[in-house]
């Protein structure tokens, strides 16, 4: 019969596990609390042929044991493979490189698209989208601009070759703003869209000017719809853009398509304001134009500017890249130099 | 526009800061593009008193004169100018200073004796043309003065950028009345210095024809020039006009040419009114009238020296025989006032501005005149630009008015009145503005508030100046600029959030964007007009250039060009992708705008790691699984097949939209292959996925080395094994190997596939799956001649 209560000699063996090496740890772990041939589990079994009133407290004795035979294998265990490791880290030189993976990445521009786009979301616009060819009626009629006026020419805008044929003379969009026209003829008030998109010009291509670029521009018409709603929102969308920092201001301007018309300028990025040459030493740059939605816009889209108002907002995502990224050059914002793209997020290569 | 600081004070009779007033016209809506010093290059000269002058022992034309610069040391400075007296002032250049012509003053010998600086002529500072000697100072200023504070040369030239809108700031009154309104100061007219004390009666009003100082003139073409005044001044003396109006010119970059001339350039200049002075004895009839050109075009040289031919229409100024000016444009060779000129006729007139933006881009000759008439002149205020100018010929040319001028007006007409409700300011800028503050911006502008409130709205007279202002918008923008935009709120308020959806083809781009770059690709946004050789895409009218004649029908080549100029840069390792619009062109129809995804792989398929060694290069399975992922992003309901020995992207429908392929390109010889493909983005909304519940019961795996005859496809096994698997559940089939070559039947290939089976009510036990595996072989062999390899 085994002893069911005499515990001094696992007692001894409980003071030994701390000084095992692996294998006779593993030995000692099967020796002692092994299902079958285990001396604590046999003794646990024991118990049962004890008289009741032993039992108990025999028990608890033993299930303690049990316990703390069960933490000391476990810190030794620790113990061991921790030192294992630390050994085979010393002869490591974890100065090594790592093994690197291809990374890919946004490109700047739209990279740049996609914030302005998002913040306006978290404002309750939905993003529209229009076609690049557009006619002269969308692009310029119906935007208020007069007749004869001069971004009509050929100078300034690229008109597509209809061999003669074709009724409506079709035009590369100036801008994005026909956009504004489609989404007000589509359906009634309110409008709240963003409409990120690309847009052409006659002009060369040259370190600061490229026939095409991205343009974001916004639209919102409702009742009750204000020029301090225009300021309060674009000023806090250069705040979510730029830093909650960000100094803004407006300057009244002109556009055909809005009245009043403003540019709104930020604290000049390159210098925080304290003027240098791109800012013309103002401390200002301009980011955005801005203004309320033109009467005569409203009444081309049925609509009457006497119920209903709003404000409309283009800027231009190339040259907030080339600020943001201090860019010298338009022209790289096109191509695909691996060596320039590496540079916006991701390993090199 | 470029206006002169001094002008401009002479106007508010004020000093004024530069910088400062281009900070004020920024915020009322004239930007300043730049800011040019006038006369900094004689910032260094002094004021300098000669004191006593001596002849000079070794050369007969050469003096030494003792010189007081204000430094309190004599000088002894060397001169040859005949004209050098004691006790005169002149012009000095210490040493070092730089000349306007680059020379820098040294202390040098002349002659044997040193001369420590230099007095100037006029000349020498770049003042005029004056031979006689250097130039003497009349003035009190003391020896030392900067020269700069004696001659009233310091200016700054400001380049204001004017919107299209803004006529009156053409001119320095206008841009005079901004500042006032800036700087809450009154403005007026400058004096003309040493004005003559002439009486000078308003003009006799005619209609469309009178007689002027002998000459008769008459307004034929009636919609074209609604108001011409004129007047005949005789005797006049045509020469040099005075040190004054030459700077004023000069200080806004214009050149003098005579008094008459500068009389008219400077009166634009200041008024924004454009006006004409013709040689009187030159002019046949003598008659004077504003028509349109004939049928057939009218030949005539204009100022310029060239010969050019108005077209039939154009609005032309012409005497009894022929057309003498472009209206409004430039004026006639024959009739310009010259030397011999002794009476001179004096055009001021009102013209349509669309008649001169006709003219001007029929002739492609914009002029000073032709900017300023295109936007629209004050055809009311001519008649104070007119008599300002009679006054400053006589002042300054001398001669009288032959008889009285005359102001032909064949339709008077008053400026527009607009009637402004308080309350569309307040809906439209948000913001309760009061009366008098309303009062007060319209005031300052210029306009006549006429009636005060009675029924919610007031009656507003624009000034003749402002021809853009014709509706009550306009002066609600007015109050906004000149209240200051800084001045009105920017509070959020709330609004309706939209409700619309964004628009399907911006999630799709934006989809495949995020999935191509997770792929470890860079995205490219290359131009997106180039030539085009099979004309698919549109082509462009009046192209930027040869190498952008059209649109893009498809986003492949530029990517190819990338490539080629990473190759070029050394750069072996391309993977790059973009997302965008291709057109293709449709005879009598409006292009077709198709939202396109490509990619380009060449070179490493991952980066080299000093364990591995060097990657292998992607090849044609690396290009066929982005091809996979592509057509997943861009289109789900897409499938990939073979076609030929290239892959394309079919839609359930049938249609292709997209091809993979290696691609040639113009490669150097240690460029890995070169892979691509491109296909259309649907831009339907894409359908969340739906959840499948996870398996219970474990899968089985069993791999089956397969040999394929010649011709036999993977795709056909697979299908086969996919529809006929049976009805224990074949979960997955994947190729784990394929082997060619020495010991297998003649013209087969072994191909591995490792087939997964799964119940969803039970674990699959060995026999079944044998069982199963049996059933499949046997069918492959008997339906595909596939057998086991082993077999
Ligand atoms: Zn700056």
């Amino acid at each position: 019969m085994v002893d069911a209560i005499d515990l001094g000699a696992l007692r001894a063996r409980l003071a030994r596990v701390g000084t095992l090496d692996l294998p006779a740890l593993e030995a000692e772990e099967i020796a002692v609390l092994g299902r079958k041939q285990g001396e604590l589990t046999a003794r646990l079994k024991a118990l049962a042929s004890i008289p009741v009133e032993a039992r108990r407290e025999a028990g608890a004795a033993l299930n303690a044991l049990k316990g703390e035979f069960e933490a000391a294998f476990a810190a030794r265990r620790a113990e061991l493979v921790a030192g294992r490791k630390s050994a085979e880290r010393a002869s490591v030189d974890l100065t090594m490189p790592g093994r690197a993976r291809w990374v890919g990445s946004r490109h700047p521009v739209t990279l740049v698209i996609d914030e302005i786009v998002a913040i306006f979301r978290g404002l309750g616009f939905s993003v529209a989208l229009g076609p690049e060819v557009e006619t002269e009626e969308l692009n310029f009629h119906a935007l208020n601009f007069p007749p004869d006026h001069p971004a009509m020419d050929m100078h300034d805008t690229l008109y597509l070759d209809q061999g003669g044929a074709g009724t409506e003379r079709l035009l590369l969009r100036t801008h994005t703003s026909p956009v504004q026209i489609r989404t007000m003829r589509e359906g009634p008030p309110p409008h709240r869209v963003v409409i990120p998109g690309m847009v052409y010009r006659n002009d060369p291509f040259d370190p600061s000017h490229a026939p095409a670029f991205s343009q974001v521009e916004g639209l919102a018409i409702d009742e009750g719809i204000t020029f301090v709603d225009l300021k309060a929102t674009l000023a806090h969308f250069a705040r979510r853009f730029l830093g909650a920092d960000t100094r803004v201001r407006f300057r009244p301007s002109f556009f055909p398509f809005t009245e009043p018309s403003a540019e709104m300028d930020v604290g000049c990025l390159l210098c925080g304001g304290a003027g240098c040459p791109p800012c013309k030493g103002t401390g200002w740059m301009e980011i955005l134009g801005c203004g309320m939605v033109h009467e005569q816009v409203l009444r081309n889209c049925d609509l009457d500017p006497e119920r209903w108002t709003g404000w409309a907002f283009g800027m231009g995502p190339q040259r907030i890249a080339m600020l943001r990224y201090g860019l010298p050059d338009i022209r790289l914002l096109y191509g695909g130099d691996m060596r320039f793209l590496n540079q916006f997020g991701g390993l090199a290569g | 526009m470029k206006a002169s600081r001094t002008w401009l004070e002479a106007f508010l009779r004020r000093p004024l800061d530069a910088r400062e007033m281009a900070e004020h016209l920024g915020m009322l809506g004239a930007p300043v593009d730049a800011i040019e010093s006038v006369g900094a290059e004689l910032a260094a000269f002094v004021v300098a008193e000669v004191t006593d002058v001596r002849p000079h022992p070794d050369a007969d034309k050469l003096r030494l004169t003792t010189v007081d610069d204000g430094s309190g040391t004599p000088l002894t400075v060397v001169c040859g100018a005949p004209n050098v007296s004691a006790g005169h002032k002149y012009p000095f250049a210490r040493l070092g200073t730089t000349m306007p012509d680059g020379l820098v003053i040294e202390r040098r010998k002349i002659r044997g004796h040193a001369s420590e600086g230099m007095l100037c002529s006029a000349r020498e500072l770049g003042l005029g043309t004056d031979h006689d000697g250097i130039y003497t100072l009349d003035t009190d200023a003391a020896p030392g003065t900067p020269l700069l504070e004696v001659l009233a040369l310091g200016d700054d030239r400001l380049e204001i950028d004017v919107t299209p809108n803004r006529a009156d700031l053409l001119g320095h009154k206008g841009i005079a009345r901004e500042l006032a309104i800036a700087y809450a100061a009154p403005f007026r007219l400058p004096a003309i210095p040493g004005e003559a004390d002439l009486d000078l009666p308003a003009p006799a009003r005619y209609a469309d024809e009178a007689m002027v100082g002998g000459v008769r003139l008459a307004i034929v073409d009636r919609a074209g020039c609604g108001r011409f005044l004129a007047a005949v001044i005789r005797g006049v003396r045509v020469g040099p006009s005075p040190d004054w109006l030459v700077e004023r010119l000069e200080s806004v970059g214009s050149r003098s040419i005579n008094n008459i001339v500068d009389v008219t350039n400077y009166v634009m200049l200041e008024l924004n009114q454009p006006m004409h002075a013709y040689d009187a004895a030159t002019l046949a009839g003598p008659a004077v009238m504003a028509r349109a050109a004939r049928s057939g075009g009218e030949a005539l040289v204009t100022l310029d020296g060239v010969t050019r031919t108005v077209p039939e229409g154009t609005l032309v100024i012409a005497d009894a025989e022929r057309a003498i000016g472009i209206a409004g444009v430039m004026g006639g060779e024959a009739t310009e006032v010259g030397e011999g000129t002794t009476d001179v006729f004096l055009e001021c007139a009102w013209f349509d501005p669309r008649r001169i933006r006709a003219s001007r881009r029929a002739l492609n000759l914009p002029t000073d005149a032709s900017q300023r008439f295109e936007r629209g002149t004050d055809r009311w205020g001519a008649v104070d630009a007119f008599r300002r100018a009679v006054r400053m010929i006589v002042t300054v040319a001398g001669g009288t008015v032959d008889g009285t001028t005359v102001d032909c007006f064949p339709a008077p007409v008053h400026p527009p009145r607009i009637f402004l409700r308080p309350s569309r300011v307040a809906q439209v800028l948000g913001v309760e503005l009061s009366w008098t503050e309303i009062e007060r911006c319209l005031v300052a502008i210029g306009a006549t508030v006429v009636s005060k409130p009675d029924d919610g709205r007031i009656a507003v007279d624009v000034p003749g100046w402002r021809p853009d202002l014709v509706a009550e918008i306009d002066l609600v923008e007015e109050i906004a600029r000149v209240h200051g935009y800084q001045n009105i709120p920017t509070e959020l308020r709330p609004f309706r959030p939209g409700l619309r959806p964004d628009d399907a083809g911006w999630e799709a781009a934006e989809r495949v964007r995020t999935g191509l770059a997770a792929m470890g690709m860079r995205e490219v946004m290359t131009m997106s007009m180039r030539r085009d050789l099979t004309a698919t895409g549109p082509a462009i009218l009046n192209p930027v250039s040869a190498e952008l004649s059209h649109l893009r029908s498809a986003l492949i080549p530029a990517l190819i060009e990338q490539v080629e100029h990473n190759w070029a840069a050394h750069t072996r390792d391309v993977r790059l992708f973009e997302v965008g619009t291709t057109f293709r062109a449709r005879a009598g129809a409006r292009p077709d705008e198709a939202l396109h995804a490509a990619f380009v792989l060449t070179g490493a398929r991952q980066p080299g790691h000093w364990r591995d060694g060097e990657a292998a290069a992607h090849d044609r399975w690396d290009a066929r699984w982005a091809f996979e992922r592509l057509v997943a992003l861009a289109d789900p309901t897409a499938a990939v097949q073979v076609e030929g020995d290239r892959w394309v992207a079919v839609r359930g429908d049938g249609t292709p939209i997209g091809w993979c392929d290696e691609l040639e390109a113009d490669s150097p010889p240690w460029a890995a292959p070169l892979f691509g493909g491109e296909m259309r983005v649907a831009v339907a909304a894409s359908e969340p996925p739906r959840f499948v519940p996870l398996p219970h019961h474990p899968a089985v795996a069993r791999d089956l080395a397969l040999l394929l005859g010649a011709g036999r496809t993977v795709a056909e096994v697979v299908a086969l094994l996919e529809t006929r698997g049976g009805k224990l559940a074949l979960e997955s089939v994947a190729v784990v190997d394929e082997f060619r070559g020495p010991g297998l039947p003649d013209g087969r290939r072994s191909v591995a596939l490792r087939l997964v089976f799964r119940a969803t009510d039970r674990t699959l036990t060995d026999a079944e799956v044998d069982k199963a595996i049996g059933r499949l072989v046997s069918m492959l062999e008997r339906e595909l001649d596939v057998t086991l390899r082993s077999a």
